[in-house]
């Protein structure tokens, strides 16, 4: 068997939810355990980090704000891949994907917009602006309020995840707006630092503790993420066993 | 308010909700748990792990 179709093996084979509960089982507790360890070293490494010479130490707002705010559109990101798989190969555990991770993405985006705000506060003097960057952040907050919505609105899990993942590809055209806002746009936000095509312009004294943080909130992602989609999981055998012995209760009156 | 004050309340705003979303995670968890193991222990089971549990392949 060539590489490819063993890799391809592995990949449908996680299609099955019980093998899947069954990898959940056995990663789990590495990925809390190297979560809380990226937090610890991070959290260190943010408390202990030099001051700004402009921002003094509001810089290490940084370390959750930056973050966060990655997070906010790499879940997106992922739901877009995740609707893909439901509306394209009907894979059985894209549509528990992006139902699982719409949460998470408000919940990431909720701390990038409230920590932004304390952060442009000491620094901008004012708490909000409409800019094309922070209103284009705060347009991805209330669609995953609206796919969290929808989700739960509609009884079938099936149809729900269609309806879900065609307004999840529909709204990813927002995720490069609020990339290149800061590019296209005169905002008070400043321009991209880090992931930039001539590489980072911050001093690596902020860079290293932004990356660790960065690191730790990828992690808790994706933990999160295999966690609320193994509680999906179960929660649809659970009604599906529920329906099952209505079904038969039915039959023995 | 001081620099200090933005810094302390953007870390424990982060903190929170970071703890918030796991704690629901964990306890919807322990919540779809306990909702198998009440249709297990009323005699419901997937028809896989009946199978297994009578000695037949699942």
């Amino acid at each position: 068997m060539s590489t490819t179709s063993l890799v391809l093996n592995k990949v449908t084979g996680l299609a099955n939810p019980t093998r899947f509960l069954a990898l959940c089982r056995s990663i789990l507790p590495w990925m809390s355990g190297i979560t809380a360890l990226l937090f610890a070293v991070g959290l260190y490494m943010s408390f202990s980090s030099t001051s700004d010479y402009q921002q003094g130490y509001t810089v290490r707002i940084m370390y959750v704000h930056v973050p966060a705010a990655w997070l906010a559109m790499m879940c997106y990101s992922v739901m877009a891949v995740s609707a893909i798989g439901t509306l394209v190969w009907r894979h059985p555990l894209a549509d528990v994907s992006h139902k699982a991770a719409a949460p998470l993405g408000a919940a990431f985006t909720l701390i990038s917009l409230i920590t932004g705000s304390l952060w442009g506060k000491p620094m901008w003097g004012t708490w909000w602006v409409w800019d094309a960057r922070l209103t284009s952040v705060f347009i991805l907050f209330i669609m995953y309020l609206g796919l969290i919505a929808l989700n739960r609105a509609m009884d079938e899990p099936a149809k729900a995840a269609r309806v879900s993942a065609v307004l999840i590809l529909v709204g990813f055209v927002n995720i490069p707006i609020i990339k290149f806002s800061v590019e296209w746009w005169n905002t008070l936000h400043q321009p991209a630092s880090v992931v930039r095509m001539d590489g980072p312009t911050i001093d690596p004294s902020f860079l290293w503790p932004l990356l660790v943080m960065a690191t730790a909130f990828t992690m808790l992602f994706f933990t999160l993420h295999i966690a609320a989609m193994r509680n999906e999981i179960w929660r649809r055998r659970v009604t599906s066993q529920r329906r099952m012995a209505a079904r038969m209760a039915g039959r023995e009156e | 308010m001081s620099h200090t004050f933005y810094i302390l309340a953007s870390y424990l705003v982060a903190g929170a909700i970071s703890l918030g979303l796991c704690l629901w995670v964990w306890l919807d968890g322990r919540a779809r748990q306990r909702e198998i193991a009440e249709l297990e222990a009323a005699g419901h089971r997937r028809r896989s792990a009946a199978k297994t549990a009578g000695g037949e392949v699942a």
